[in-house]
């Protein structure tokens, strides 16, 4: 099961994913980002809870890369548990999205540019 | 039977009228006799009939009455045509004549009696069957007591006749029989008692005139028996008469609880399965209106399939919707919009309208598993029509009709899912030929391959192929998510895999083309990992790529170690343009004898035990390191078998695939 709570920090949404996403959890991931994505240019997700992630949850996060980019919303993930960060890592995801170890390292991400 | 007794007792009767001498108590015996053997007659014949109807049974009490009636009518002609002549007068022709008539009273009053008692022990108590058998047994005695001639209004006589009539008082009021007659089978039975009563009275006349006469042997009227069953005659056919009489009111009302019954039980019957829900609707709209004397009445139902069926009786489709906008009461409109949230309280159901043509309603929700399936609606054209003992009748017709509906639907759910399984099972067996029953492959390795679905189907592959002498591509791929829709897009991975890889290239071309030809047919969320091998035996080199998949195993037989095939790559269907390229790196080396190759997926390393805790690599890189030296297809089995001992019973909820190769030289 996963909990997501999400609030506003100045302009940057903050989605917060705790527990597991599996296939079934997986779509309030992606309701969550489907929100922030048309409100917002600025994501940062922290999954510093998250335990695990299917494929279908990775999934999720793939479909939304064309659209960001395309929209220019910028958005960062941090503080992976290493568990996970493999995950992202062995899909190559890495090259794709930023990741950040720290909340600080990731608004640094967000803000620049 | 009974005339040739009869004759025989007129033969003896006359036989003592000739012979005076002869004793006095042999007239008696003749009469008990007689009594005892049209009672042993009417008895056998009565009772005999199983099935108690109890018209018939009054019919014939009216039939034998009628019979001696006329029997004694002829008498009394008799008398009115000889009015005055000597015959009339001449005590053998009375006494002839008085005998006569005894019989044909006896005949009427034991069968009339045998037939009371039937209708008295129906639905009998073991107390009532004592009672009456006690009163039998005084009526036998009262018999004998007769032998002894007591006369007429003597203190013996009279306490014994207080004495039966008491008792036959008290089992006169057993008349459970008549709530089981109908209106005009109650108007019947009124009828035939009464005449009943006036045969009794004709009788009683023609006895007392002839008592009258008083050159009588043997007066019926001074023998308790007689007197006694009259009496209980009488007693019992004005109690029946009257009872009959004050429950002719209440006897539409008794049959149409009937009625209830039988429409509930026409309902019960309708569950099983064979008969359409469409049956089920018509019994139920049915039932309930008679049951309730409604004018009009529809019923509406949401069917599984999304579409409403709608049954009207006696009203137009088209009116439905006035009627519905016409009700008054908050309560009906929410039941009519199937907005009932909680339990209704039936009294809330019962509703006026402001409708031009019908002014009562009912409205009762169809609950099938607490949620509203339905209304059933029944209108009267009066007001006020309705009441709370009827909404009880049609909540039970209803939920009656609910068990049916949902039955049907569980009934309809099941075939469904047999057949949904059925595709299941055939999608497995298509799945299962899609991967290789042979795996190719030279005198130079050996290969072999496990793979395991967490559900019936599954979105692990792996293949090899031999494009040219020595070259062989081999390929392991896992899609994202697990079931039908993984399965379907392993299918695509493999028609791509076998319309690219029968072409000597590289790994990384392979890749990238098919990325490309991925990219057109995945879903946006949907992708592939793989890793994606050249072996070429010619010249014992490995060429191979990694497209977001986890990293394959290489054993050096060398150097006794494992080392990750981690070359950087990302997912296939992740990048859909030629960017991908960029990310993707190709890696080659060359085998030496006795090197191993393993592809895994990750429902390998991401199984957990019961502690949560991951197979992960290194798991899977002990395993491999400890069973190293086994023969191919034995490795295989050990790398399960650990992994299962691992898992401790923990059931895996993905697939998982193993392809060994091993390095001959």
């Amino acid at each position: 099961m996963v909990e997501i709570n999400t609030h506003t920090e100045e302009d940057i949404q903050v989605i917060d994913v705790a527990g597991e996403i599996d296939a079934s959890s997986s779509i309030e991931l992606d309701n969550a980002l489907n929100h922030a994505s048309k409100n917002f240019k600025k994501i940062l997700i922290d999954l510093g809870q998250l335990e695990y992630i299917s494929s279908a949850g990775l999934g999720v996060f793939i479909s939304y890369l064309e659209e960001l980019k395309k929209e220019e919303v910028k958005l960062v993930i941090y503080g992976l548990q290493e568990q996970v960060s493999e995950v992202f890592e062995i899909l190559g995801l890495q090259h794709l999205m930023n990741i950040s170890g720290s909340k600080e390292e990731a608004l640094t991400v967000l803000n620049e540019g | 039977m009974l005339f040739t007794f009869f004759d025989l007792y007129m033969l003896f009767v006359e036989q003592y009228q000739l012979n005076v001498d002869l004793s006095k108590i042999l007239p008696q015996i003749f009469l008990t006799t007689m009594v005892l053997s049209t009672m042993a007659f009417y008895r056998y014949t009565i009772t005999k009939a199983d099935s108690i109807n109890f018209i018939d049974l009054l019919w014939r009490v009216f039939i034998t009455g009628l019979v001696t009636t006329i029997g004694s009518l002829l008498i009394r002609m008799f008398f009115y045509i000889f009015g005055n002549s000597t015959i009339s007068e001449n005590p053998l022709t009375i006494n002839f004549l008085y005998n006569i008539l005894i019989a044909l009273v006896i005949i009427y009053l034991v069968s009339t009696f045998v037939v009371w008692k039937r209708l008295i022990l129906y639905q009998k108590s073991k107390n009532l069957i004592q009672l009456w058998t006690f009163f039998e047994y005084a009526l036998m005695a009262s018999l004998i007591f007769d032998l002894f001639g007591n006369n007429y209004l003597s203190v013996n006589f009279n306490t014994l006749l207080i004495f039966l009539g008491g008792l036959g008082l008290v089992l006169s009021f057993n008349l459970k029989w008549i709530a089981y007659l109908n209106f005009k089978q109650k108007w019947k039975s009124i009828l035939f008692i009464l005449l009943s009563g006036i045969y009794l009275y004709h009788f009683m006349l023609n006895l007392m005139s002839f008592s009258d006469t008083e050159l009588l042997d043997i007066d019926l009227l001074e023998r308790v028996y007689f007197v006694a069953t009259f009496v209980f005659i009488i007693l019992y056919a004005t109690i029946a008469t009257l009872v009959t009489l004050f429950n002719l009111p209440t006897s539409s009302v008794f049959e149409r609880k009937l009625q209830e019954a039988i429409d509930f039980q026409k309902l019960s019957q309708s569950i099983p399965a064979g008969q359409s829900t469409e049956q089920t609707y018509d019994i139920l709209l049915e039932s309930s209106m008679s049951a309730v004397f409604a004018d009009a009445a529809w019923l509406e139902v949401k069917e599984n399939d999304g579409s409403t069926t709608l049954i009207t009786r006696a009203i137009a489709s088209v009116t439905v919707p006035d009627i519905k906008q016409s009700v008054k009461q908050e309560f009906i409109k929410k039941i009519l919009s199937y907005q009932l949230t909680k339990e209704f309280a039936p009294h809330k159901v019962i509703g006026t309208l402001s409708h031009p043509d019908y002014k009562s309603i009912i409205a009762v929700p169809i609950l099938v598993q607490n949620t509203q399936i339905g209304t059933l609606i029944l209108l009267q054209e009066v007001g006020d029509a309705f009441n709370r003992e009827m909404v009880d009748i049609i909540t039970t017709f209803v939920n009656q009709a609910s068990i049916s509906i949902e039955n049907f639907r569980l009934i309809q759910e099941a075939i469904e899912n047999e057949r949904y399984k059925e595709q299941l099972k055939i999608a497995k067996s298509v799945q299962k030929s899609l991967l290789p029953s042979i795996l190719e492959h030279n005198e130079c390795f050996e290969i072999a391959a496990y793979s395991m679905a967490a559900d019936e189907v599954g979105g692990d592959y792996y293949d090899i192929t031999e494009p040219a002498e020595g070259i062989f591509n081999l390929v392991i791929g896992d899609v994202s998510g697990k079931g039908t829709s993984a399965a379907f897009n392993m299918a695509q991975m493999r028609g791509i895999f076998h319309s690219l890889a029968q072409q000597e290239t590289s790994a990384k071309s392979f890749i990238t083309s098919a990325n490309l030809a991925l990219g057109k047919c995945l879903e946006r969320n949907s992708f592939i990992t793989a890793m994606y091998f050249v072996l070429n035996t010619n010249n014992k080199q490995l060429n191979y790529v990694r497209a977001g998949h986890c990293p394959a195993m290489y054993y050096s037989a060398a150097s006794k170690e494992i080392k990750q095939l981690e070359a950087d790559g990302v997912g296939l269907g992740i990048i859909r343009n030629s960017e991908y390229n960029d990310y993707v790196e190709e890696e080659t080396f060359s085998y030496g004898p006795g090197d191993l190759l393993l592809l895994y997926t990750d429902g390998i390393v991401e199984a957990k035990n019961e502690q949560r805790e991951q197979y992960g690599a290194t798991g899977l890189q002990r395993s491999l390191l400890k069973h190293i030296n086994e023969p191919l297809d034995k490795l295989n089995d050990s790398l399960i078998e650990d992994l299962i001992e691992f898992l401790n019973g923990n059931k895996l909820d993905d697939d998982y695939t193993l392809t060994l190769v091993r390095f001959k030289s």
